[in-house]
């Protein structure tokens, strides 16, 4: 029954990923849930499709869908708007929420480790699935809770991140340290999210190709919860880790692929996660006179 | 009040700081250990020619296909770029000009920031 639903949600996880993948154009790491401090490119308008589908024990299947438009505002300040939802197996399909993040750059050049501040809001109701990121004691048990349960609870909250990153040998590291305040009296609850990446070729190649290994990179991301401000730890909290691909082909099509695993009984099993995204270039010169 | 007296003068002082950054400016914050540094790929054609791949996928979007500048965004086949050292533009390719929305590309594998630098080098001086 479980192959069954999931086999169910594939086409429509498909279906939005070749529909994006006609027009899309993209370069950047393959990461989901860890940022590194690359911001979008000053006027670049990024467009993209995040999944993820998992399969539960005691539970429905689901598959969640996040679009993202994320728009390089300045070269020290990208501002990015998400519209969220699910659909949950022998359940519905709902719209979550929204959230509005933006990333600030504050230092003018580059060092061995560099900082990025993030500071994001959101509106999401507690039938979110999009697992963008975890922290305090989020576990398997809300997965467990049906749509018409969770989906009438809306959670207002604030996220802040201390993003670090650093490149050395075409290797990128990168570290984020989470801190999120629901706006109602629930404690700081906290998380953290790790990610390592390199192309597989560090040179260009003199010629255009499909399958040349500087159009691949390889990495792999950990990340969970901290507990909260009063129970600070890996206790009750869930934890994933896995590998992660980045494929991007000459036309620009930029497509990210990962299967994590849970790392404790309070953790899915497996989650599939994929993206695709598309750059659209140099956005506001559609806005600006010429010169 | 004191708190007021300094968002005065950052609202006085950053106008000028930008002022400062801009027109090649930048060129007296690159040390001299980077300004020195000499480009590994410099007169290899087929290097040249992935940079130039690179440069269509990466820069162009911003300073032309033909490295004219578009916009506000400046040539980089004009006199200043052509008299720069290879380190000088590794180092603002490595660090961006926030001052003027040219982004780090701190990422970019560095073989590939050398290649689009050799790519630069084959540009014939803007107008020709």
């Amino acid at each position: 029954m479980r192959f069954r639903s999931i086999a169910q949600l594939c086409p429509l996880g498909l279906g939005a990923f070749l529909i994006l993948s006609l027009t899309l154009i993209a370069q950047e790491k393959p990461y989901f849930v860890p940022y590194s401090t690359d911001l979008e490119e000053p006027g670049n308008l990024e467009i993209a499709y995040k999944g993820v589908a998992a399969s539960l024990k005691n539970a429905n299947a689901f598959e969640s869908s996040t679009l993202e438009l994320e728009y390089g505002a300045t070269a020290w300040w990208t501002t990015e708007l998400y519209a969220q939802g699910q659909t949950t197996v022998n359940d519905s399909a709902v719209f979550t929420g929204f959230r509005w993040e933006n990333r600030f750059k504050p230092l003018p050049r580059e060092y061995w480790i560099n900082p990025v501040i993030y500071v994001e809001y959101e509106h999401v109701s507690d039938a979110d699935k999009s697992i963008l990121e975890v922290t305090g004691h989020d576990g398997i048990s809300s997965f467990q809770v049906n749509n018409g349960q969770s989906h009438s609870i809306v959670e207002k909250s604030l996220e802040s991140k201390l993003i670090l990153s650093s490149n050395f040998k075409g290797f990128n590291l990168s570290e984020n340290i989470i801190a999120e305040k629901n706006l109602s009296k629930e404690p700081w609850e906290f998380g953290y999210a790790i990610g390592v990446a390199r192309a597989l070729s560090l040179t260009g190649g003199s010629h255009r190709c499909y399958l040349c290994l500087q159009n691949f990179d390889l990495g792999g991301e950990l990340y969970g919860g901290l507990g909260d401000r009063y129970t600070f730890g890996l206790r009750q909290t869930s934890q994933y880790a896995g590998p992660t691909v980045g494929y991007h082909p000459p036309g620009g099509i930029a497509y990210s692929f990962s299967p994590q695993f849970g790392l404790n009984d309070n953790s899915i099993g497996t989650i599939w996660r994929f993206k695709v995204s598309y750059e659209v270039q140099q956005l506001r010169d559609l806005f600006r006179k010429s010169n | 009040m004191k708190t007021r007296i300094h968002l005065l003068a950052i609202a006085f002082l950053l106008p000028a700081i930008l002022f400062a950054e801009a027109d090649g400016k930048w060129l007296r914050r690159v040390p001299d250990e980077d300004r020195a540094r000499v480009n590994p790929y410099r007169g290899l054609a087929q290097a040249a020619a992935a940079g130039k791949i690179l440069f269509e996928d990466n820069c162009a979007k911003c300073h032309g296909v033909d490295a004219n500048g578009r916009r506000d965004r400046p040539s980089l086949r004009s006199e200043r770029v052509r008299h720069t050292t290879d380190g000088e533009l590794a180092w603002m390719l490595r660090n961006g000009n926030p001052y003027k929305n040219m982004p780090p590309w701190s990422s970019m594998p560095e073989n590939q920031r050398w290649q689009i630098i050799a790519f630069l080098r084959t540009l014939p001086p803007a107008g020709r």
